[in-house]
């Protein structure tokens, strides 16, 4: 579908808040850890669409957000678009995150994103909040102004930091934080660099907690035709972009 | 068929998983992704190389071998109102028999499309389809126990792909596809690596749209036998070009990735084209090529 851009707000110099709306076209229903393929014009070298993680939908306004990293041509074209701008879309794809399996709204949930990682947590954290749940967020970044959205995040729950400088939070990644060794808690949600996601992973595993990681391979058409974005699993391989990107780690081969 | 535009094995998973997006009933033929005999894991990740109007892959025929196809996707597929075509492939001779026999025995199936190019399995694959001795063997066994429509899918990375094809239509082949992939290769300078883990693959997109049209009218020249013609078709004006340079039909591809709906917007297109020139069929321009 083409939506129109309505801002489009450059943050930290290499991420931009783009929201769009779908105009009198109410937006499909989407789930936290979905993402859109963005078909980007004008840029000779990107010839696929573009995978980018949904970071909320502000129901009210009919408004999708995306918070995007800018990373070659393709992305940095997203960036130049205005107010206005038509931006095409195939959505919501992908199998989004799980929502805790009872109702059990005591449940202890630990959000943690990492660099633009963080972009689905503000869906999911606002729909568990919906949900009457209480989630904590853990989010690591370079430096204090890589710490995106920190306003939005506050306003769903409680956010903890780390910062590789320092500037910010605790120093280190956000496996080194302190909130792991004082709590426990009862599902961890992950989104980040993979070393990152392997390193919460890992702590998982250890402390018996469940947890889901969303992947992000390099990916062609999005809906499992084309068998490119494979993830190896325990089942064999499965389609990043139709099967996950969210996977539950006991359903992956990483070694952790 | 309803009208001469299918989809490219491998590029449109069985159909249903574009169902959403496209009627597959507009669509001529479906052709699915390719099938072998044995369930195959293909090759490890990374598979995929973004190139300049193009990509790079490298999956290697994953699928779940023969027996699931006929026992689980089969009956998901057989009511989708478009001819359904099976892309069969094989490690050896008998291999593609026995892949193509069990296939002949589903009564929505009218065809098969026999890749003896696909140049991203260390064995069988494309090995057959190099050279006009080996295209006839295995063009040959396969003919004796397959019944229906026989397409056989022809690779670029040939000297002389009239010579191919002209083998294949030999050994009794109703019509003949091409182009398959080419064959290429992707590196990331900084860090001195390979972009894909199979270090070769197979370029598609609208880069190969040129060397496709070219093999097409090679091969128009050299056999009697329909051509389905495929290559970087991007939109309406393409396929056209394709069916002028003598394709009776054309694949869509990686264009599929980019817009999950362009197949119908082919058809109508070509449609608008035969319209807007005054031509009563797509026969009408098949080969029409003024030169």
């Amino acid at each position: 579908m083409d939506l129109t851009v309505t801002s489009n707000d450059w943050m930290d110099g290499n991420y931009i808040l783009m929201k769009l709306t779908g105009g009198t076209t109410p937006l499909p229903t989407m789930k936290p850890g979905q993402f859109a393929e963005l078909k980007i014009e004008g840029s000779p070298s990107t010839y696929l669409r573009r995978p980018i993680s949904i970071n909320y939908v502000d129901r009210e306004h009919n408004e999708l957000w995306l918070l995007i990293q800018m990373v070659g041509d393709g992305t940095r074209k997203l960036g130049e678009l205005k107010k206005g701008d038509s931006l095409n879309m195939v959505l919501p794809l992908g199998n989004g995150f799980g929502m805790p399996d009872d109702n059990d709204k005591q449940k202890k949930l630990l959000l943690v994103g990492g660099g633009v990682g963080l972009a689905p947590m503000l869906m999911l954290g606002a729909e568990l909040k919906n949900a009457g749940y209480s989630p904590i967020y853990l989010i690591g970044a370079r430096n204090k102004a890589a710490l995106l959205e920190m306003d939005e995040f506050k306003k769903i729950g409680a956010v903890y930091t780390t910062t590789e400088d320092g500037s910010d939070g605790e120093k280190g990644f956000v496996t080194n934080h302190s909130l792991l060794q004082k709590e426990k808690f009862d599902k961890i949600y992950v989104c980040g660099p993979t070393p990152m996601m392997k390193a919460v992973a890992s702590y998982a595993k250890q402390s018996g907690t469940e947890c889901e990681v969303s992947l992000e391979n390099k990916m062609a058409c999005g809906l499992g035709a084309c068998l490119c974005c494979v993830t190896e699993t325990k089942e064999g391989n499965k389609c990043v972009c139709s099967e996950g990107p969210v996977f539950n780690i006991n359903e992956l081969t990483w070694q952790i | 068929m309803k009208n001469p535009v299918m989809t490219a094995s491998g590029t449109f998973g069985y159909g249903k998983e574009y169902a959403d997006f496209v009627d597959l009933s507009q669509i001529g033929g479906i052709i699915v992704k390719g099938t072998t005999l044995n369930k195959r894991e293909g090759n490890p990740y990374p598979r995929l190389a973004e190139t300049p109007s193009g990509m790079l892959n490298a999956v290697g025929l994953q699928n779940k071998g023969v027996d699931y196809f006929v026992q689980h996707i089969y009956p998901e597929i057989k009511d989708i109102d478009s001819q359904m075509v099976v892309n069969v492939s094989g490690a050896s001779v008998e291999d593609y028999c026995t892949t193509a026999e069990r296939i002949d025995t589903l009564d929505r199936i009218p065809a098969i499309e026999l890749n003896i190019s696909c140049p991203n399995v260390k064995q069988g694959g494309m090995t057959f389809g190099t050279s006009c001795a080996s295209v006839e063997n295995v063009v040959g066994a396969v003919r004796k126990v397959y019944h229906k429509t026989l397409i056989v899918k022809l690779t670029p990375n040939v000297t002389d792909i009239a010579e191919i094809a002209k083998a294949a239509e030999a050994a009794g082949a109703d019509s003949v596809s091409l182009i398959n992939t080419v064959m290429g290769m992707a590196i990331d300078a900084e860090r001195r690596k390979p972009l894909l883990s199979t270090i070769t693959g197979g370029l598609s997109g609208a880069c190969v749209k040129p060397i496709a049209l070219r093999m097409v009218w090679q091969v128009a020249k050299a056999v009697q036998i329909p051509i389905v013609g495929l290559g970087g078709i991007m939109n309406a004006t393409d396929a056209v070009e394709f069916l002028l340079a003598g394709a009776t039909a054309v694949e869509i591809g990686t264009a599929n990735f980019i817009d999950p709906a362009i197949t119908v917007k082919v058809v109508n297109g070509i449609n608008d084209y035969l319209e807007r020139h005054n031509y009563k069929s797509v026969k009408d321009i098949i080969g029409a090529l003024e030169v």
